[in-house]
């Protein structure tokens, strides 16, 4: 069976619908050993500002049941560096990119958004507005519809690359957030981020990481973002991209059931970074055995039961 | 080559209430480990711990001139460790590898002393195997609490390595710290002499004053929680002095786990 599991995301087009998560692969070059990143629909680099970044001090992670928290502080090279030294090897491994861009002010959103559009090889722009672990802006402009509106539609000035805001589960209702950012001109969303969490430990009465609250992802928190897809698909027309806990390429089919038209994997990859093509070929097999030749087809396929007559 | 293996365990010989050394069927990556360089492991029957633990590849296991696995020297502490303790021949452990930057290798006249506290032993039998070739002459400076935490000198000695030894009760070797005869040595070594630590974070500064203290090169292998291993999630970060003078986070995993001490910022 000729199977098209090709993602298109205005103009762009992932091979196959799984992406590397942003925090969860480094540049991607740290990778190249375990995969060919070329095999992957695309790679969402780590988030980067303006200018390089320290993180927060160690402990940065804690595992928890059927999961971890993290609060790294996005640590990064800032995004000169990134187009200096990282991009090339990127287009050389022909890697289709997706840039997660951060900042602490709109302006330095677009100042990030500009430099990239003006690089060769990056595919698209993830908009990091769902960071938990950041003080500045970030999650500020996540948590408010009218902040979400305004990063997106600023964005949306400087460039022609697509724009896939990163919506957090922090709020209370998901749904409307991704329908703000499709309004303001987004072109996809992806969800979630990790929920903001805590860990202690009983015996010293202190926090398990040096920020005191971090980010849980994992398989812990995959029905929650199950459901969240669900409830954005129900509300915007746009690409959605799901992620959370994802481990197999069950999970990954889980998603797209409820409405994700590609989806990330971020934690699971840490556990075994030779997951790319185990997950490929569960979902190939999958198509093959429903006959679906589209992967298209399956987005948001979820069969609901016929509601019995009061 | 990086590998991920689900290896055999082979055997599994406990040292004392705490200390294991676990045999595991993973050639390819046994093959290309340099000394210094860690493995990631989890049971491969069980999704929890979900993330894997970094562990020193302790040995390599020959058998006729045939490569057949590694051996990991561990300390029960945590759930992987009680996995790795409790494990029987048969049993399935997931190991990803070799991963790291290992020790640089030296070549006489430089003599090797490798210093050692714990577990931290554990990367010393791989590197002594790579310079005994080379004619380097070797010593190992192992501390530990007690007696009871001193384990596989016969390693060492087959490998012709000269041992210094101190508890901390006095109960075999000198009374103390393992850097008060590392000290006292230091002071009278004529010849060119390279340092190499592994053990408790207070040991490793230790070593890394008396490196400095006495001109000598010291690489010291940091163990950091770790989340991948492969560079991807910015974890296990230690601090290095930049060249711009301020202090930067780098992650151990890939600018480690060894490194020059001078580099390193010691609290």
């Amino acid at each position: 069976m000729d199977l098209d599991l090709s993602v298109a995301i205005k103009s762009l087009t992932l091979k196959n619908p799984l992406i590397a998560a942003s925090g969860c692969f480094g540049y991607g070059v740290e990778y190249r050993e375990a995969v060919n990143l070329a095999d992957l629909g695309a790679v969402a680099v780590k988030g980067l500002f303006l200018n390089e970044r320290e993180g927060h001090p160690p402990p940065r992670i804690i595992e928890t049941p059927a999961g971890m928290l993290n609060a790294i502080g996005l640590q990064g090279i800032g995004v000169h560096r990134f187009v200096q030294e990282r991009l090339p090897e990127l287009r050389e491994a022909g890697a289709t990119v997706i840039v997660n861009v951060c900042g602490s002010t709109i302006d330095e959103y677009a100042e990030v958004s500009r430099v990239l559009s003006d690089a060769e090889g990056v595919g698209a722009l993830e908009l990091n507005i769902s960071c938990p672990n950041i003080k500045e802006g970030g999650i500020q402009f996540g948590c408010s519809l009218g902040g979400t509106f305004d990063v997106v539609s600023a964005i949306r000035k400087v460039t022609e690359l697509p724009i896939i805001p990163k919506l957090t589960p922090n709020v209370t209702s998901v749904a409307s957030f991704a329908r703000a950012a499709e309004d303001a001109g987004a072109d996809a969303v992806s969800l979630v981020n990790t929920f903001l969490a805590m860990a202690i430990d009983v015996e010293s009465r202190r926090p398990e990481l040096s920020n005191v609250m971090g980010g849980l992802s994992g398989p812990a928190i995959r029905p929650i973002a199950v459901r969240m897809v669900y409830e954005c698909r129900q509300q915007v027309k746009i690409p959605i991209i799901g992620m959370g806990g994802i481990a197999s390429a069950r999970d990954a089919l889980e998603f797209i059931i409820a409405g994700a038209n590609a989806v990330q994997v971020g934690t699971a990859n840490f556990t075994d970074p030779f997951i790319w093509s185990k997950l490929l070929e569960g979902i190939r097999d999958y198509m093959t055995r429903h006959q679906i030749a589209r992967i298209a087809d399956l987005v948001g396929s979820l069969q609901l039961a016929v509601p019995e007559h009061a | 080559m990086l590998r991920d293996v689900e290896a055999r365990v082979i055997s599994n010989t406990r040292l004392s209430p705490d200390y294991n050394v676990i045999a595991l069927a993973a050639p390819e990556i046994a093959e290309a480990t340099q000394p210094g360089q860690f493995v990631m492991v989890k049971s491969a029957r069980s999704a929890d711990p979900l993330l894997r633990r970094p562990f020193s590849v302790f040995e390599v296991l020959r058998s006729n001139n045939r490569v057949e696995g590694l051996t990991l020297l561990s300390k029960r502490i945590g759930v992987t460790t009680k996995i790795l303790y409790d494990a029987v021949a048969g049993d399935r452990i997931a190991c990803l590898g070799p991963l790291g930057r290992p020790f640089e290798i030296v070549d006489p006249p430089v003599e090797a002393w490798m210093v050692a506290g714990g577990v931290g032993l554990a990367p010393f039998v791989t590197l002594a195997e790579a310079l005994r070739p080379r004619g380097v002459r070797l010593t190992l400076f192992y501390g530990g609490r007690s007696s009871t935490d001193l384990f596989c000198l016969d390693v060492f000695e087959a490998l012709g390595v000269r041992i210094v030894l101190a508890t901390e009760d006095g109960s075999r070797g000198e009374l103390g710290r393992i850097t008060v005869p590392l000290d006292r040595e230091l002071q009278q070594a004529a010849g060119s002499v390279q340092l190499y630590a592994c053990g408790p974070e207070p040991m490793l500064a230790a070593v890394a004053r008396l490196a400095a203290k006495a001109r000598r090169r010291c690489e010291v292998s940091v163990e950091r929680t770790m989340g991948c291993g492969m560079g991807g999630c910015y974890s296990c970060v230690v601090q290095v002095h930049g060249s711009d003078g301020k202090a930067h986070y780098v992650r151990s995993c890939t600018g480690g786990p060894v490194f020059d001490a001078g580099a390193l910022v010691w609290e």
